[in-house]
């Protein structure tokens, strides 16, 4: 990466300044210990320009390393401020199809599950009132008038049966092909991770390039200040275990119980 | 029964809607966040409110003060399902006056026990 490089080379320049400074130093004090003052002032004015150009070179190639790790955002510099083509703009793209992917997953399953819940219902409604009937045939208490609807009934049932188990396989089956969203979905947020990594990077380079910027110069920077953050705004689902994070409902119905819930 | 469902994603309105059907609660309206949910719980006879607590506009928690500082709706009750799982976090729900709290993802039982526990309290 090229702002890397070009720290190598301000520390290089670093030691020239300094091995520079250090010769002028000693010839001023010889000059002055020999009282030759012209040479002294002369030498006085070469520390200035020395430092003078020190200073311009290091802006210069600091000035060089932010334009590149600008361009290492993939920002488009030319479309700023909108950057309608940048690699982050593409990234909230990514995201909100994920959130779609998601959504029409999730609405298709449970599709599939509404149509398959009453066909299951029905069966099983039918076969508990089935096995009744079956059960009074087998005690004898079923008359011939009797007999005739239920072998009609089972008969019904029996084709139900093959043709309801067929539409439940058939939702069962495409409730699998469903879960497809969560490999597609997966590969879309791993592309957004990695340019995540990318511009993390990049921003701790602009930090590093940042410092020097006010080492050269001069700059003291301000006190940092913490982060504030607004107390307990929403935050999404919990991924990293901590110890103010509940681990389940277990330990939310143990924390009300104790405030008297 | 009338219940509202308050949430963000549809599908967990969905999937929540789904569930108290299961559970014989078969009237209930949809609001996507606090904003709309407010004018409907106001106008609507309400029996009962599930909200999320993170949604753009007015958030669950914000709903559940504007809920309890009505003098209409104080008393109603109010499950929060939610993914917020920070213990301060459902400290706080239960200062400002949630029935029930629930983190997400959940099981239908889990639902139902603490729907039940809130009536049972309610009512009793």
């Amino acid at each position: 990466m090229g702002s890397s490089m070009d720290t190598n080379r301000l520390s290089e320049s670093d030691e020239k300044f300094v091995a520079e400074l250090q010769d002028c130093a000693k010839l001023l004090i010889e000059s002055l210990q020999n009282d030759r003052f012209e040479d002294a002032s002369k030498l006085i004015r070469t520390l200035y320009a020395s430092r003078d150009r020190h200073i311009f070179q290091s802006v210069g190639r600091l000035t060089r390393a932010l334009h590149d790790a600008i361009v290492n955002f993939n920002v488009d510099v030319n479309l700023y401020p909108e950057a309608s083509s940048s690699e982050i703009r593409d990234a909230s793209d990514r995201l909100q199809y994920v959130i779609r992917m998601t959504q029409d997953a999730a609405n298709r399953t449970m599709d599939r599950v509404e149509t398959a819940a009453p066909i299951a219902a029905n069966l099983g409604q039918e076969a508990h009132a089935l096995k009744a009937e079956w059960e009074k045939l087998r005690r004898r208490e079923l008359n011939k008038d009797d007999f005739a609807r239920l072998y009609k009934r089972l008969n019904e049932f029996l084709e139900q049966m093959g043709e309801g188990t067929d539409v439940l396989n058939q939702n069962l089956q495409a409730i699998i092909l469903e879960q497809g969203f969560q490999d597609l979905t997966g590969q879309l947020l791993k592309k957004v991770i990695g340019l995540i990594t990318d511009v993390e990077k990049e921003l701790v380079n602009l930090v590093r390039i940042a410092g020097q910027v006010e080492e050269v110069t001069g700059i003291t920077p301000l006190e940092r200040t913490a982060k504030v953050r607004e107390p307990h705004s929403a935050e999404g689902p919990q991924i990293h275990a901590h110890a103010d994070v509940v681990k389940g409902q277990d330990e939310v119905d143990d924390l009300l119980s104790s405030l008297g819930f | 029964m009338k219940i509202l469902i308050v949430d963000d994603f549809s599908t967990m309105r969905r999937i929540i809607k789904n569930l108290l059907r299961d559970l014989g609660f078969t009237n209930t309206q949809e609001a996507d966040d606090g904003t709309t949910a407010l004018p409907m719980l106001r106008n609507g006879d309400f029996d009962f409110l599930v909200t999320d607590w993170n949604m753009p506009g007015m958030s669950g928690i914000d709903l559940l003060r504007h809920v309890r500082a009505d003098p209409k709706l104080a008393s109603l009750p109010v499950l929060m399902v939610t993914a917020e799982a920070k213990r301060d976090q459902i400290i706080e729900a239960a200062q400002a006056g949630v029935n029930g709290y629930v983190v997400k993802p959940f099981t239908a039982q889990v639902l139902k026990e603490k729907i039940d526990k809130i009536f049972e309290r309610v009512g009793g």
